[in-house]
């Protein structure tokens, strides 16, 4: 397969459109009316239809027009209706753009008898075709579509930009805004106009079906990487322009491998974008469910680690003897956590804080002062619980127990002089 | 009733030189009128309480003070003015549930937020106005979170960063929803301490309350509500049992059952709601 500069355009066409919608697609998020930007792009076919047929032609000029008008109609109605019959939103919102969605087929088929349009470019997008259709702006050939979108995505930027404030307040706490003069009412509309805009200017690259996926994956994702709205701005336009250029590639080289001529690019993209959400949702460092459970297994390694060394320490007390062995056996007996107890010793001995000999494990000269540092948190914080809080019953063990594995040496001190430097815990153990 | 309301003058003491003053106020929510003819006149400089059972209106109160909710007909005003002539003057304190937490904001971006009024339209927030909000956040003893994402907050501490949104606003009248609601001693503590400064520096609060326990230490002043104002004055005056009977006890559901009966006869209805506004 070759690379054109067919191909070259569907990416710029499909990276300005995807932008273009994730910019504002994170005010949907934000708003959390992510499902609003489902409903506009989908109640604008009507005011496409008909444009189609008032103006006989697909210019943009008039599509744009309508579409904006429609688009505003919806918020409109949608509001109307919540508001006059006590419908929660997603009820009013599902009867709005089904009807209206409904509307606009009918006259779409309508206008197809008289224009050249075709019902399934409009729902699915025929990127794969609009570098033929082509303006030419200073000597060079540009698609139209990529102009539109260019212009569509630098209007949304500028938009973002200079209400950048009004937009965060309103979005964040409409009625203050409002009470401070910056009408969240009237910004709504303004969002609402520029969805329905911007989903009339992709629409010929991703179809309005479709466009939804540019709408709201991209912000969903980054929403779950940052929390910075900058930030998210920033990764959300990142994350669109990235699945543009995977979808397209992914179109044209995946069906290929077994066995197909290339697939939807428009489709692709919408892959692409939802694999990187869900990358993103499983391996995100703070949010994802793989970091989670990362942190979560280091931290039981951690506690366990310190579990055995406080245990080796403990029977090096009781015995009097000089680094005793302990039977692995013993440890896992003692301790209870099955596989973690092997994980965290073989972590021991990879770091030299116990060593094995024939009869066990002992504690090496760096693994017993760690597990001293340990014993003193946990007896500092027994001598404080029970001293200075009058908690001396075995719950302040259990609380000790949890504390020492978080205890630096700051707050060891800090224990010392508010239990006034004690030497024997409660149990008359000696504190090291 | 909007014409009654011309002729009814009862209330005119305060009307030029009041922080708020409030004649013949209805407000409905569809048909259901949910405050009814309201008459107030709040002094200058005082701690004002309000206080009434779960649903008496005490928010929609200060909604339609500040021109959040339509009203149904009455005339308010804010030192002399209508409410759109006098934003600078009014800082407000929404219930803490009334926004979402995991809006991608910082404290310091949450307490900038009450200087956007004189920022105004389309300039940016500068370095200089972030300054100040961690100066706003250094008062109310958050300065060491000014860079946390709010959800991060304990609920005590996202009051705390509330009230230093409305300092920032340095307002003149502040309207407060539940600013004591589930916060801890200490957080209730550094609140009263803010509200005695406000005080001193000669600013008004109106402060919807629920803990009667604390109305008279807290409080130089106290509006009992429950649909309609049923005593409103300085607290030793009309703190009393029987006031409170009246508004928290049975009687008053009498009332809303004319009222509901009221909102059900035809040719009544939230329109029109225009009064008001000069
Ligand atoms: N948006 C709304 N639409 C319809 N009815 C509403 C709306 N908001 C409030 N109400 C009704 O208006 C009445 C007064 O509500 P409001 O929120 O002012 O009460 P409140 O005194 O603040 O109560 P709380 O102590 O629970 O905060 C209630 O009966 C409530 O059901
Ligand atoms: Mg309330």
């Amino acid at each position: 397969m070759e690379w054109t500069f067919i191909d070259s355009w569907i990416i710029v066409t499909g990276i300005l459109s995807a932008m273009s919608c994730a910019l504002l697609g994170n005010y949907l998020v934000l708003r959390r009316m992510s499902m609003m930007g489902d409903a506009i792009s989908h109640a604008v076919l009507p005011g496409l239809a008909i444009a189609f047929l008032v103006s006989g032609s697909r210019d943009s000029l008039p599509m744009l027009v309508g579409a904006v008008g429609v688009g505003v109609l919806t918020a409109v109605l949608i509001q109307a209706i919540g508001k006059l019959s006590g419908l929660d939103q997603g009820a009013s919102m599902g009867v709005i753009f089904t009807t209206l969605f409904a509307l606009g087929l009918i006259l779409i088929r309508q206008a197809a008898d008289h224009v050249d349009l075709d019902p399934g470019c409009v729902l699915y997008g025929a990127i794969e075709l609009t570098p033929l259709d082509v303006y030419t702006l200073f000597g060079w050939e540009i698609p139209r579509a990529a102009v539109t979108n260019g212009i569509m995505l630098l209007v949304n930027v500028l938009f973002v930009v200079f209400f950048f404030k009004e937009l965060r307040i309103t979005s964040f706490d409409p009625a203050l805004a409002t009470t401070m003069g910056f009408n969240a009412g009237v910004m709504h509309y303004v969002l609402m106009a520029l969805v329905a805009a911007t989903t009339i200017a992709a629409f010929e690259s991703v179809g309005s079906i479709l466009v939804i996926a540019m709408l709201i994956v991209p912000a969903a994702t980054a929403h779950l990487l940052t929390d910075r709205l900058v930030a998210m701005l920033a990764i959300s336009l990142v994350v669109a322009a990235l699945s543009a250029v995977l979808g397209h590639l992914g179109a044209i080289t995946i069906p290929t491998w077994i066995g197909f001529r290339d697939t939807s690019t428009a489709g692709m993209m919408a892959v692409a974008v939802g694999v990187l959400f869900l990358a993103v949702f499983l391996f995100a460092p703070r949010h994802g469910i793989i970091g989670r459970m990362v942190a979560q297994g280091l931290l039981t390694l951690r506690v366990n680690r310190d579990d055995i060394l406080g245990m080796l320490y403990r029977v090096q007390e009781l015995s009097g003897q000089r680094s005793p062995a302990v039977k692995t056996d013993d440890l896992r007996k003692a301790l209870l956590t099955g596989g973690w107890v092997n994980l965290a010793l073989a972590d021991l001995l990879r770091t030299r804080m116990v060593r094995r000999t024939l009869e066990g494990v002992v504690l090496t000269e760096s693994g017993l002062s760690s597990a001293a540092n340990l014993i003193r948190s946990h007896r500092l914080w027994e001598s404080y619980l029970c001293g200075q809080m009058g908690f001396c019953d075995a719950e302040a063990h259990y609380s000790a127990h949890q504390l020492e594995h978080v205890t630096d040496e700051a707050m060891q001190e800090r224990l010392k002089r508010a239990a006034n430097y004690p030497t024997l815990d409660p149990h008359r153990k000696a504190i090291p | 009733m909007s014409n009654l309301s011309e002729f009814e003058n009862i209330a005119d003491a305060g009307q030029e030189t009041a922080p708020i003053w409030i004649n013949d106020l209805t407000v409905a929510y569809h048909r259901k009128p949910v405050l009814w003819d309201v008459n107030l006149v709040l002094p200058e400089g005082k701690l004002v309480a309000v206080i009434g059972p779960n649903g008496a209106g005490k928010s929609t109160l200060i909604k339609a003070i500040l021109g959040l909710v339509p009203k149904a007909t009455g005339d308010i005003r804010i030192y002399g003015r209508s409410y759109e002539a006098q934003r600078r003057l009014v800082g407000y304190v929404p219930q803490r549930e009334s926004v979402d937490w995991d809006f991608p904001v910082s404290a310091t971006d949450v307490v900038a937020m009450g200087l956007y009024g004189k920022i105004g339209w389309l300039k940016p927030v500068s370095r200089r106005h972030r300054e100040q909000a961690v100066e706003e956040l250094r008062k109310v003893g958050m300065e060491a979170y000014a860079d946390r994402q709010i959800s991060q907050l304990s609920g005590g501490q996202q009051q705390r960063v509330f009230l230093a949104r409305a300092l920032a606003q340095d307002a003149q009248v502040y309207f407060m929803d539940e600013p004591f609601a589930g916060v801890d001693v200490a957080t209730e503590k550094a609140i009263v301490a803010l509200l005695k400064e406000l005080k001193t520096a000669g600013k008004t609060c109106v402060v919807v309350h629920h803990d009667l326990q604390t109305v008279t230490t807290y409080f130089d002043h106290v509006v009992l509500l429950n649909m309609r104002v049923v005593a409103a004055g300085p607290v030793e005056e009309v703190f009393t049992e029987e006031n409170l009977k009246k508004t928290y006890g049975g009687k008053l559901t009498l009332l809303s059952q004319a009222l509901h009966k009221y909102a059900q006869q035809p040719g009544i209805g939230t329109g029109g709601a225009k009064g008001g506004h000069r």
